[in-house]
């Protein structure tokens, strides 16, 4: 099976400087992680602020370089940032921000930006762009009359919503969304949600959807990755995943999330400091927050083996298919 | 927006939304508009409006005061017609002034740009440069190129278009930056835009009202460097005739003849301010989020 997006042992390191005269210190962002994206798959990536996520998102896209490691999209190996060839990419591979106003030109008309990438990558002419954009605004639930606002005259939704049609408007393959519901309403985020969902359906592209919110990412995903401090920890089916969580991690995670009428007895609670990338626990970077931790965690970095189930997990205590139930 | 006009606003097309957002203009910006306009007008025909050629002079009306008939802002210590030589003096000196005001601001700008695109090696030689241009007396730098080469409108119009580029090339490398840093320009280079595109369509939009605000404080500057240079006689050479050259050579009767200086320096004084009137109102005018 031939995949739309391969990553393998991407690495990318930030130098964090602490004061003035403070020396460099590494900062590993994203740490040795790989990846698959089928065509037509939402890929799920979970984990607290600061695991990394976002960094792994645009390295994905190519935004960011890999400083180590390799991204192949279509089983060609990702072009140098920057470059025309990279350039050309873009119209098959987009991005949905995690701020929309932010990503919009304040000075320019809703309809000039979701034609942008039609006119950048010369799709179409005059009057299809037109009429590509009017059934983009359509798609994702603008009206037409709409079409001359400015984005400051909208509202958040409309604005996630207006990102959303400038990304498809090139009919990408990929799309990467970066927390796109983290800044918006829990009312609206549901609609972008949906409105995601059902694009994707529509269109077929692959989707790799970043975000913290567990229960966006259960409905919406196919598969979940999750990430802690640059590393995955563990990747499988999302169902399965939140149903039985194997990594301690995961299953605190799972916990985390309340349900209604169930009382919030058999929560994992994290104990300890937040994790901290530039100063990075040995061994199992977890390790200091997991109460199961044992010597071995303490000493040896776990690697991401199969655990059964189109699963993995990276833990010295879920061994095999027949994992223990920890907790 | 009341929700009344919200779709007429919509339904109408880009330029007539255009038309109406300049019919409300207040009257100071309306005043400087007119001036302006006349100033212009006056620059483009001054070979016609002129009464008297700059250098006809009527030695039996020297210094005559304002309001002498057939002088009518009156004449200098030579008898030539002031308002003779205030019309050549505003189109000679809106030549040099808005000359040089585009050439420091495209200049400044596109160096500007240039470091927040390359960053690295080329950042640090903008930056030097402009700290070179800063730290140097720009008077002593053109006089030594003036006295050099000898004085010409061509080369006034040059030299002046290199004061106040550092300016431009700071404000725009900072704004340019934070434009990146914001999201817009990176979500547009996501879009797979050339930096050309980037750069053009959506950075400079976005950064033009602060460098339209820097362009009316380098024009009433540079009219005046161009005055102290003329005063110095390196600038417009005699008999030609500039605003600041009539200021200079008016300053030694200001005693006695008064108005060979004033209407020169009422011209400057009005023109530099319809132009931080205008600009200022231009600057809000452009900008959609303030309607």
């Amino acid at each position: 099976m031939s995949f739309l997006l391969e990553a393998d042992d991407l690495v990318r390191i930030y130098s964090g400087r602490s004061g003035l005269f403070g020396k460099a210190q590494p900062v590993r962002a994203v740490d040795g992680v790989s990846l698959r994206l089928a065509q037509g798959e939402t890929l799920g990536i979970v984990g607290e602020s600061g695991s990394g996520k976002s960094t792994l998102g645009r390295m994905l896209l190519g935004v960011d370089p890999a400083q180590g490691g390799s991204v192949c999209f279509d089983g060609q190996p990702m072009p140098a940032t920057g470059s025309a060839d990279w350039r050309g990419l873009r119209a098959r591979m987009q991005m949905v921000h995690q701020d929309p106003l932010a990503a919009l030109d304040r000075r320019l008309t809703i309809a000039t930006q979701i034609r942008e990438p039609l006119d950048i990558h010369k799709i179409g002419t005059e009057d299809t762009r037109a009429a590509r954009v009017q059934d983009l605004m359509e798609a994702v639930g603008l009206r037409p009359d709409q079409a001359d606002r400015y984005p400051h005259e909208l509202s958040g939704g409309q604005r996630q919503r207006v990102v959303i049609a400038r990304a498809l408007a090139s009919d990408p393959d990929m799309l990467v969304c970066d927390e796109p519901v983290s800044a918006l309403d829990v009312s609206i985020q549901a609609q972008v949600v949906n409105l995601l969902r059902t694009l994707q359906q529509q269109t077929g592209l692959g989707m790799v959807f970043i975000s913290h919110d567990l229960k966006v990412v259960r409905n919406l995903c196919d598969r979940v990755a999750v990430m802690y401090l640059g590393r995955i920890v563990e990747e499988g089916p999302s169902e399965e995943l939140f149903a039985n969580p194997r990594h301690p991690y995961t299953q605190a995670l799972v916990s985390s999330v309340p349900e209604p009428g169930k009382r919030l007895d058999g929560r994992v609670i994290l104990q300890g400091e937040p994790p901290n990338p530039a100063k990075r626990p040995s061994g199992c970077a977890f390790h200091p927050r997991c109460h199961m931790a044992s010597d071995i965690c303490r000493g040896v970095i776990p690697e991401l083996h199969a655990t059964g189930e189109g699963r993995t997990a990276a833990c010295h205590l879920v061994t095999d298919a027949t994992a223990t139930q920890v907790a | 927006m009341t929700l009344a006009t919200a779709p007429e606003t919509a339904a109408a097309s880009r330029p007539a939304a255009l038309l109406r957002r300049f019919r409300t203009i207040p009257g100071a910006v309306f005043f400087g508009m007119a001036w302006l306009a006349l100033m212009v007008l006056i620059a483009i025909f001054a070979d016609v409006l002129r009464p008297y050629d700059i250098t006809r002079m009527d030695l039996m009306a020297r210094l005559s005061p304002p309001g002498t008939s057939g002088h009518w802002l009156g004449t200098d210590e030579l008898g030539r017609d002031v308002l003779s030589r205030l019309i050549q003096s505003v189109r000679v000196s809106l030549v040099i002034a808005f000359g040089a005001t585009i050439i420091s601001a495209v200049f400044g700008t596109t160096l500007g740009f240039l470091a927040a695109q390359f960053r690295g090696a080329v950042e640090h030689f903008v930056v030097m440069l402009a700290d070179f241009q800063a730290a140097l007396p720009f008077l002593i730098m053109s006089l030594a190129v003036l006295a050099f080469f000898g004085s010409s409108m061509m080369l006034l119009v040059g030299l002046m278009g290199f004061y106040g580029w550092e300016r431009y090339a700071r404000i725009a490398r900072g704004l340019a930056i934070s434009a990146g840093a914001q999201g817009y320009a990176a979500a547009v280079v996501q879009l797979g835009a050339t930096p050309r595109r980037v750069y053009l369509k959506h950075i400079l939009p976005n950064v033009a009202s602060t460098l339209i605000v820097s362009m009316t404080l380098t024009f009433p500057e540079i009219i005046l460097m161009e005055s102290g240079l003329s005063f110095l006689g390196l600038g417009v050479q005699p008999p030609d005739t500039s605003l600041g050259n009539m200021v200079g050579f008016g300053r030694e009767y200001l005693t006695t003849a008064p108005w060979i200086m004033l209407a020169p320096a009422a011209v400057i004084m009005l023109t530099t301010l319809s132009i931080s009137l205008v600009g200022d109102w231009l600057r809000d005018k452009l900008d959609p989020t303030i309607r």
